[in-house]
């Protein structure tokens, strides 16, 4: 199949579906790949790159419209983009389909297919597709970069020969993975990090990337369905303001990131709380594409309050990243080509049964399938409840328990094997009880030598008991003395099997041994 | 030479045989403590043959002479991982011999309490002058060990012979399960027990004879209903039966340093079984009565897919990894795997990477059976751990491979109760940074069970032929 990357024509948007390291991984899937001239040059890819990649430069859009089976893109296609759109042609881009409804419609319209980045599904073999997340991680880290050049101090605290310094403090709000790259980037500054969200069982994430996690007193888990956070009820929601206005006066950058799917951001950061914030002070608004988490946000625009209070509304932070953003997202589309080439031969097999790519699929075959059906393996399985901590009295009580246990036991059998040989020593006369003496005592001492071997030695051990239990032959070299033709016989058979296992035995256990080796 | 001699050797035979088996306490010692072994059993075997009454030498040392070479043969042509089934074979030869000696025995009181009737003592050669001395309680107690050494002889012997042909894949390795098989069993003890009985009455030979028989089907068909991955319990039964074997026999014959000798293997098999029990948290009855124990509980449903991953990129992950644990099963033995295993730590290891060998008690079919074909393989004995002294350093540990290992990784030992392997310790791989499994196919272990490790995030699995895939790795990580 023919792949062609097509040049970004929104204005501002550097980033490129294609890279010269993702065609060649495409080559090998059995694709020819082609770029629309110039596409890469805003992310550092320059058309020679591509060239000697083997990827084919073709001049304008339109002849790669016309030459291309797959055309991919990053910004989710133009009116006229979708219209030129042929009935065997696949487009690969984000498409956001919940927003561009009337695009979506035109593009099943045309017969072709339209597989949606953002719509590939949050399961755990999607991961290695999921742009969105790959773009998240991107934006978080470039929010804290972005916090840092507009904010007056250093991050990390230091002690220095002019003065002390203290740490800036970071709040992140929503640890989705823009919410923890955030948290990783800020916290590998030296910041002290914070960090907030819904769903409680992101606590450990959060605190594992070393950041605090601020804690909320309330009864409500608002995990939602595919690993995204639900709406939360007003009386949380206050909790959770009252929670923020607490911190406002204390940090020094607030990095805001909470979306729910098919809404607009929540307002978390309200006009207050930036009025109760330090002069100098950054807030980076990673929601301001959809109105943004912040009161105060514009989108697009960095602006400073009457307290000094910078706010940080831009939307393209992927973009501002352009050549590690593009290398990224080129390799989710060619994870996503390598899913529909199972073969690896070229041939592209678009199955509607697979989860991902029925996930990720809005239009096929002049239909409309979005919205899919619901994945059939669970994003996330939900923890199962955990067993109470034990106190310590419980832990000591069953200690003592289990001591008490072992004891009775050593008394049972103490007690038993003491009437027994008891038993035995009624019965039996005084020959008998000689041998008996030596038999028990031989087992005690075997035991307390065996307890002793390694566990690495316990093969050579065995051939070594092998060896010595052939001690048998002592019992048919006795016997091979006999004047009856059937005892020697059968002696003599006892005797061959036992030097068998002894010069067997012996020689195996010492190759054995011989091969154990220091390092 | 005067019996005093021959006891005075016996000791230093006896104390010999417990050194060479305390000497196993370590790899270097060890190394000496065969040699300990060695010398007791010339000593024994110098001293018995100049003791009074031992005749025909002629035949004696041709055996001896024939039995070495074999055994010599035996010795050098095994491959470490055949291992199992040679200690198995072995024990088979053990438990055939004591019950020959029995029924020797058997032939010999016969031949001397004539002797006795008739006043020909004195014309009476070895061991029979022995027993032409005992009274006629001592003659009841010789014919009740008697019996026992050929009935734990006898279940050694065909256990064995069907142990062996299990591992070595001559037999069916599924555990056999057919109706009423406990009872038959038991009516199996029962009939030994009355035919028992009926030799002290003076039934004569034929009783031990039907014994023999009847306890040898025993054997078969106890072993046969024990599954492969019981295996490791099942060898070290029979050779600690190999070993109590030998001990009745010593009571039969009155010889001291087979009572001692046969009381410290048996000893040893006991111990072994139940490091080997503690290993699948089973009790030593249930593994033996075959069959997993609880079939009537539900597990848990696994959710989630299994992620598969190439050698590029598991020799990617290697590259950044600092340290590495490498978790090896019996799927290594299978697929002879352990020199590409080695030769994968070598190259590790020079590129200044931790790297250790995590080891389950029950790994393998024989305990102890990765050590040996590591050792073979020339992996250096002091970076193979046990699982208790490794399974706290998985949280820190960069990446595990596990290598042809199922069961014992299972994370569901520990998370679901409903498991039919719920409690059984476990080595803790999932705690790791990243787990990559190496396996041939999506198939379930030897018990059948699923395994949510598989399923996890941080795994990644490595499917094909363990040597194959392995193989490939190397190919991708220069010298």
């Amino acid at each position: 199949m023919k792949i062609g990357a097509l040049k970004e024509t929104f204005s501002g948007e550097n980033r490129v579906s294609m890279t010269p390291a993702s065609a060649l991984q495409l080559q090998k899937l059995g694709h020819e790949c082609f770029v629309e001239a110039g596409a890469g040059n805003a992310a550092r890819f320059s058309d020679q790159d591509y060239e000697k990649a083997g990827v084919t430069v073709v001049k304008s859009a339109a002849d790669l419209m016309k030459t291309a089976d797959f055309i991919t893109k990053v910004r989710p296609p133009e009116d006229a983009e979708v219209k030129k759109l042929r009935k065997d042609q696949t487009l690969i881009s984000f498409f956001y389909p919940a927003a561009n409804e009337d695009l979506m419609k035109s593009a099943a319209t045309t017969g072709s297919t339209v597989i949606a980045m953002d719509m590939v599904p949050r399961i755990s073999r999607a991961q290695k597709m999921d742009a969105l997340s790959s773009m998240a991680n991107i934006a978080g880290y470039r929010a804290v970069i972005e916090a840092g050049n507009n904010f007056g101090r250093f991050f990390t605290g230091q002690v220095t020969a002019a003065g002390k310094v203290p740490p800036a403090k970071v709040l992140v709000i929503g640890a989705g993975v823009a919410g923890l790259a955030a948290i990783g980037a800020a916290q590998s500054l030296g910041a002290i990090v914070r960090a907030f969200d819904v769903r409680p069982e992101v606590a450990e994430q959060i605190e594992s990337m070393g950041a605090e996690f601020l804690f909320l007193d309330f009864e409500e888990d608002a995990s939602g369905e595919g690993g995204y956070a639900a709406p939360s009820s007003p009386e949380f929601r206050e909790k959770q303001l009252e929670c923020f206005r607490g911190q406002a006066p204390d940090v020094d950058i607030v990095i805001t990131t909470a979306l729910i799917p098919n809404r607009d951001a929540p307002k978390l950061w309200l006009k207050d709380m930036v009025e109760a914030m330090k002069p100098g002070s950054v807030v980076v608004d990673l929601a301001a594409e959809r109105g943004g988490n912040c009161d105060l946000t514009e989108p697009d625009q960095k602006i400073e309050t009457a307290n000094g209070v910078t706010i940080i509304g831009y939307t393209d932070f992927p973009s501002r990243m352009a050549a590690q953003a593009s290398e990224l997202y080129a390799t989710n589309i060619r994870h996503m080509m390598a899913d529909l080439t199972p073969e690896k031969d070229g041939v592209v097999v678009h199955d509607m049964e697979d989860d991902v790519i029925r996930g990720a699929t809005i239009a096929h075959a002049g239909e409309v399938t979005f919205p899919p059906p619901p994945p059939k393996i669970q994003a996330i399985a939900k923890a199962p409840p955990k067993a109470p901590e034990k106190t310590p009295e419980e832990k000591r009580a069953e200690e003592e328990a289990a001591a008490k246990k072992a004891l009775d036991r050593t008394a049972w059998l103490l007690a038993v094997g003491g009437a027994l040989c008891l038993l035995v020593g009624l019965a039996a006369p005084a020959s008998f009880m000689q041998h008996f003496i030596v038999f028990v005592l031989a087992v005690f001492v075997g035991f307390y030598v065996i307890w002793g071997v390694a566990h690495a030695l316990h093969t050579p051990l065995m051939a070594i008991t092998n060896a010595i239990s052939s001690i048998i032959i002592v019992g048919a070299l006795l016997q091979i003395g006999s004047s009856t033709t059937v005892v020697v016989v059968l002696a003599a058979a006892s005797i061959l099997m036992a030097s068998v296992n002894i010069f067997g035995g012996f020689l195996v256990t010492r190759r054995m041994l011989a091969m154990f080796e220091r390092s | 030479m005067s019996i005093g001699l021959i006891s005075a050797a016996y000791v230093v035979a006896a104390i010999l045989f417990i050194l060479a088996l305390g000497g196993l306490s370590n790899q270097e010692k060890a190394k000496r403590a065969i040699y300990y072994g060695i010398a007791g059993m010339a000593l024994a075997v110098g001293a018995t043959i100049g003791a009074k009454g031992v005749g025909n030498f002629g035949i004696l040392v041709i055996m001896v002479a024939i039995g070495g070479v074999i055994g010599w043969f035996v010795a050098n042509r095994v491959q470490m991982t055949q291992m199992p089934e040679l200690v198995a074979g072995f024990h088979s030869l053990v438990g055939l011999a004591a019950v020959f000696i029995g029924i020797n025995a058997d032939l010999e009181m016969n031949a001397a309490l004539t002797a006795k009737e008739a006043g020909t003592v004195d014309q009476l050669a070895g061991f029979a002058a022995t027993i032409a001395k005992k009274s006629p309680v001592e003659i009841n107690i010789l014919k009740v060990e008697l019996f026992l050494g050929i009935l734990i002889g006898a279940i050694t012997f065909t256990g064995s012979i069907i142990a062996y042909g299990k591992l070595a894949g001559k037999l069916s390795s599924a555990a056999l399960t057919i109706p009423f098989r406990h009872q038959l069993n038991l009516l199996g003890f029962i009939a030994c027990f009355v035919l028992g009985w009926l030799y002290l009455e003076g039934a004569g030979l034929w009783t031990m004879l039907a014994v023999a028989v009847i306890s040898g089907l025993i054997g078969c068909h106890l072993i046969m209903a024990i599954g492969g991955a019981d295996m490791p319990v099942v060898v070290s039964m029979l050779n600690s039966y190999s070993g109590w074997a030998a001990a009745a026999i010593g009571f039969t014959l009155g010889n001291d340093l087979l009572i001692v000798t046969g009381a410290l293997v048996g000893s040893s098999g006991a111990i072994l079984s139940y490091i080997m029990c503690k290993g699948m948290n089973r009790s030593f009855v249930s593994v033996i009565l075959g069959g997993w124990g609880g079939e009537t509980t539900t597990a848990q449903a696994v959710e989630g897919e299994q992620i598969a991953i190439d050698a590029d990129g598991v020799a990617a992950s290697l590259e950044d990894a600092d340290s590495v644990i490498i978790v090896p099963g019996y799927g290594m033995a299978v697929a002879q795997a352990q020199q590409s295993v080695s030769e994968l730590t070598r190259r590790l290891r020079a590129k200044g990477k931790t790297v250790r060998f995590g080891i389950h008690p029950v790994a393998g079919r024989l305990p102890g059976h990765m050590n040996v074909l590591l050792a073979e393989a020339k992996v250096p004995y002091d970076i193979v751990l046990e699982m208790d002294e490794i399974n706290d350093d998985f949280p820190e540990t960069d990446v595990v491979i596990v290598i042809g290992s199922n069961d014992i990784v299972n994370p569901a030992a520990q998370d679901d109760p409903g498991s039919p392997i719920a409690g059984m310790p476990v080595l803790e791989v999932w705690k790791a940074k990243q787990v990559f499994v190496s396996k041939r196919g999506q198939g379930t272990g030897y018990s059948g069970i699923e395994n949510p490790l598989f399923f996890k995030d941080n795994t990644r699995m490595f499917f094909g032929d363990a040597k194959a895939s392995l193989d490939q790795l190397l190919g991708l990580m220069p010298n």
